[in-house]
């Protein structure tokens, strides 16, 4: 896989049909399905449980509103990968191309996928800092390799947009 | 009149709702530092220096405290930092 920006896309190239599969996958790992754990981290508490009156509030009005947030972003980002699934020949490499003004929708979108997989397989703090771990031999193994492959998406992200707005700054 | 209990009542909830809160946030092994760095950049406008100080305060002591103020703009910000996924809680300033 190369990586790089091009103009005004970040342009993810020469991408073999695994990581082309994890990142169809990225809308669809958002989604907490059910469990409850995974549920809590993506709308956690706004205070302590003593403070009830805030707590009542933030499920009536703010909750709702962190819900279209996040809905948005995957919808964006669904958007973008829409050219991964049309692939005219489905075992060779392609590239991907994410507009840089939907770098933000990107982010979010990859940090829900990465704390609902990591919530759903209750990672430690050492599985995730362990980034060599080889070979994937599970499907916890495959969701680790997927939060680590995210993560380094969003690192990407963070550089080339920061970098290009201290280059317009 | 003017000092009847509901007047006096509805002072005491003013002064308590502006009372001084803070804005806490806490640590994640899932988000990443640099990732962390931009969101109180972006919500605070804090320096790059800035907001690399409260992301270590974060991970080194599992919680740094990045404002303090009023209620409703102490809401606003928790708010805002729950858009960019990070565990953040608003408190009352004993």
């Amino acid at each position: 896989m190369e990586i790089r920006r091009h103009g005004d896309a970040l342009e993810l190239a020469e991408l073999d049909p695994f990581l082309a599969e994890l990142l169809r996958q990225i809308p669809d790992s958002t989604d907490p399905k059910g469990v409850e754990r995974a549920e809590q981290r993506l709308f956690t508490v706004p205070a302590d449980e003593k403070e009830e009156e805030i707590s009542a509030e933030w499920k009536l009005y703010v909750e709702p509103e962190l819900r279209r947030l996040f809905r948005s972003s995957n919808e964006t980002v669904a958007a973008d990968l829409k050219p991964l699934n049309g692939a005219a020949r489905p075992f060779a490499n392609c590239t991907l191309r994410i507009p840089v003004k939907n770098a933000d929708a990107w982010l979010n979108t990859l940090n829900q996928a990465r704390l609902v997989l990591a919530a759903k397989h209750d990672f430690t703090e050492a599985e995730l800092c362990d980034h060599y771990r080889s070979p994937i031999g599970s499907r916890r193994d495959l969701s680790l390799f997927q939060v680590n492959f995210y993560g380094f998406l969003q690192e990407f992200i963070l550089q080339e947009t920061q970098r290009g707005g201290s280059r317009e700054g | 009149m003017l000092e009847s209990p509901v007047i006096e009542q509805e002072t005491r909830e003013k002064q308590a709702i502006d009372l001084p809160w803070q804005v806490v946030v806490h640590n994640d092994p899932v988000n990443l530092m640099t990732y962390v760095t931009m969101v109180f950049q972006k919500v605070f406008g804090f320096s790059h220096e800035k907001a690399e100080k409260h992301m270590l305060e974060v991970h080194r002591e599992g919680r740094s405290i990045v404002w303090s103020g009023m209620r409703e703009r102490a809401e606003l910000h928790v708010q805002q930092l729950h858009g960019y996924l990070l565990l953040a809680t608003l408190e009352r300033i004993n």
